[in-house]
């Protein structure tokens, strides 16, 4: 427990004002407020909220949320594979928690696909799903593996275990996305001020597959770490950056990101993994080259090629504000229905579900019972 | 419990044997592993009866009753197991009613297969809780299901105690300017469960708060007045009690993040898992709400007994907020910020109590 006290000095309050006052002098000397900046990942909009950062910002600072969310940027098409793969297809569907409650189309979830007696377990792990193959012999069980790329790594490293293991009976559903190109597609739509990057992602990737944020749209980037005080000296570095006219990609993370990011955790996706040609997001809608296919080496473990699954568009709700939110374009309380028909107990779209999820932060920590704006 | 005595086959094997569906029949085997097992392990004159049912003679007034049931994987943790949490769960539900627990039964749901060894020391874990809290096991019930069909032992407990004349704890008396009170920190049953369920070698020094807490609620209430209501943290946490006091009352909850007590091995967890400490499980905690005058003694009184000594200040009530038009938790952060302390969000954790 000994980095836990190491944990501690990135919450402490008296470094956390310090730093606060310093933001409001640099805010002064901006050439133009209000600054708009968005943090990327669903991690920091759930930290910002947690801590209590929001309304200790100087007013000079509007902060935007990203689509940094995995469950919120699955579209309901691939809900609904997954929910064909269990219920059509006979198959042990294994996922993580929070995607069981991620409605498809027709408001259905893998949740209710379980009461109708789908066969749907909850993993922590792409390893636990592996085990349930093994522990499962005579049932096809299926990975439905989902995130960015933070969870490739495993979800590789499980799909060449299988094929060590010889397992006839496990593949994977893969729904792996990138996170640059959510990027692009974001800068060419939102105009922004800045961008604080994710924490896990970049432990993985490092921080040089940002540099067209800088380069290309002139728009400074720092990582940060998911600590109260990683979040205000990244705004800091930020901020020194706007009113300096400079845009660059700068680390504020750099105990746990390096610029190469991790070579090892690469190496694992590049050798399962290759680029699809397109892949579908919620909100951001079809982007060329922004997720992961199984390579062909792999096939026999792909359960996209094994079940021969079509995946769909379904386009969202109209009411349902998600899309623009991942864009950035909205926020959680510019949904009619925020806090009144959708809450954390009955979520009509995606944001509402995961933790990660921005009307999830906004509902859970906010400063007001339902969606009265 | 109930059953006749028959002449019985050679006696279970407690060290190897294992639950087997005959003993859930109500014949001769499940009369054994009555005599075998609970019998000496709860032994007192209401189930030496072995009657369909314990006679109580109780005396005139206001009585308690309550029940509760637990599933908990694993059945073993550091600071307890099913047994003991079974008997401290109930007798703390009845406390904060401000009653003093006598009576319990207990009733058992076990899967076939389940080790005899394991349910021994589980029977006499209960029996030594229940012992060291004054209370009597006075009747139960046995039941055996199919292996696969249980998750080993599932215990519930019903129990009635007396409450003390002029004793009259209730939330609907909450008001603004009430204090906060908490008698220890916060999350240690929460987070040993979890770290053991996971097998973490790291939290070695994690123990379950699991206790009785009739003793220093006897304690509390005589202090003297203004001690207003009480209520175990369980599941849910610090988290849910408030939310539910604030819900009741429509005021709003104001604690202070700095005053929370979190041990540093319980936030080692909390952070590894991404679970807030304040919707961990408490099973030996309790908050109070009190009056702002009585406060300073009632601290005093709960720091003075055994199961309050690390006893702290949590906040206050406040008015209702035209935003929170049925209640709300609201917290000012170590940033010195504020933010909402909702409801558990998402899932459930797992069977932790
Ligand atoms: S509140 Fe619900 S319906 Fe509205 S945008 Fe958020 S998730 Fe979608």
């Amino acid at each position: 427990m000994s980095d836990l006290r190491y944990l501690e000095s990135f919450r402490d309050p008296e470094l956390g004002r310090s730093l606060l006052a310093s933001l409001g002098t640099l805010a002064r000397r901006l050439p133009r407020t209000p600054v708009r900046i968005m943090e990327f990942c669903g991690g920091h909009t759930h930290a910002f909220h947690r801590f209590g950062l929001l309304e200790l910002l100087p007013p000079e600072i509007r902060m935007v949320h990203g689509p940094g969310c995995p469950v919120c940027v699955l579209p309901k098409g691939r809900i609904d594979a997954a929910i064909d793969l269990s219920l059509e297809k006979g198959a042990v569907l294994a996922t993580y928690g929070d995607v069981l409650r991620v409605p498809g189309s027709h408001a259905m979830t893998l949740m209710k696909a379980r009461a109708r007696g789908g066969e749907i377990k909850t993993v922590i792990s792409a390893m636990e799903a592996l085990a349930l193959a093994e522990t499962h012999p005579d049932r096809d069980v299926v990975f439905f593996a989902i995130g960015f790329e933070t969870t490739t790594p495993p979800t590789a490293a499980v799909i060449l275990e299988a094929k060590r293991r010889g397992l006839r009976n496990f593949s994977v559903f893969a729904n792996h996305v990138l996170t640059p190109s959510a990027m692009e597609a974001i800068l060419s739509g939102t105009s922004l001020d800045g961008i604080i990057g994710p924490s896990h992602v970049s432990t993985v990737i490092g921080t040089r597959p940002y540099d067209f944020v800088a380069r290309i749209h002139k728009v400074p980037l720092v990582v940060a770490g998911f600590e109260p005080l990683d979040i205000l000296l990244a705004l800091r570095m930020l901020l020194s950056q706007i009113a300096e006219g400079r845009s660059e990609v700068e680390n504020e993370y750099a105990r746990a990101v390096a610029p190469e990011g991790n070579l090892r955790s690469l190496e694992l996706i590049s050798r399962v993994f290759e680029r699809a040609p397109a892949f579908e997001w919620r909100g951001l809608g079809l982007l060329p080259q922004s997720g992961l296919a199984i390579r062909e080496e792999f096939g026999f473990f792909d359960a996209q090629r094994r079940f021969s699954i079509e995946v769909g568009h379904v386009s969202d709700p109209g009411i349902c504000e998600c899309g623009d939110i991942l864009k950035g374009v909205k926020g959680p309380r510019d949904c009619r229905i925020f806090g009144t028909i959708c809450t954390p107990d009955t979520p009509v779209g995606a944001c509402m579900v995961s933790a990660e999820g921005a009307c999830a932060a906004v509902f859970h920590y906010g400063d007001r019972e339902g969606a009265v704006s | 419990m109930s059953g006749g005595r028959g002449s019985m086959g050679p006696r279970l094997d407690l060290e190897k044997g294992r639950v087997e569906m005959v003993q859930g029949s109500g014949g001769r085997a499940s009369c054994q592993l009555v005599e075998e097992i609970f019998l000496p392990a709860f032994d007192n004159p209401w189930l030496r009866k072995e009657g369909d049912q314990a006679q109580l003679d109780l005396s005139e007034g206001r009585w308690a009753m309550s029940t509760d049931s637990f599933v908990i994987s694993p059945v073993f943790f550091p600071g307890g197991d099913i047994g003991s949490l079974a008997v401290h769960g109930t007798v703390n539900d009845l406390a904060m009613g401000g009653a003093l627990p006598l009576y319990l039964t207990a009733g058992f749901v076990l899967e076939e297969g389940f080790p005899l060894a394991d349910l021994v020391r589980i029977a006499r874990s209960m029996g030594e809780a229940a012992r060291s809290c004054g209370v009597s096991v006075v009747a139960g019930d046995t039941k055996v299901v199919e292996r696969g069909k249980g998750d080993g032992i599932y215990i519930n407990t019903a129990g009635i105690g007396r409450i003390p004349p002029g004793v009259n704890l209730d939330p609907s008396g909450i008001r603004p300017g009430d204090a906060l009170l908490l008698s220890g920190p916060v999350g240690d049953h929460g987070a040993s469960v979890l770290a053991a369920r996971e097998n973490w070698g790291l939290a070695t020094s994690l123990c379950s708060d699991s206790a009785p807490l009739h003793g220093l609620v006897g304690a509390m209430v005589e202090s003297g007045p203004g001690l207003v209501c009480l209520r175990d943290p369980t599941r849910g946490g610090v988290a849910a009690t408030l939310n539910e006091w604030a819900r009741l009352s429509g005021l709003s909850f104001e604690i202070e993040e700095a005053a929370i007590p979190i041990r540093p091995e319980v936030k080692g967890v909390s952070e590894l898992l991404g679970i807030d400490p304040l919707y961990l499980a408490n099973e030996g905690r309790l908050l109070a709400v009190c009056r702002p005058e009585s406060a300073d003694t009632l601290l005093g009184a709960m720091r003075n007994h055994p199961a309050g000594r690390e006893a702290v200040s949590l906040g206050r009530v406040g008015r209702g907020r035209p935003n929170f038009p049925s209640g709300c938790v609201r917290m000012k952060t170590l940033m010195g910020g504020t933010r909402t302390v909702d409801w558990l969000l998402g899932d459930p954790l797992p069977r932790i109590c």
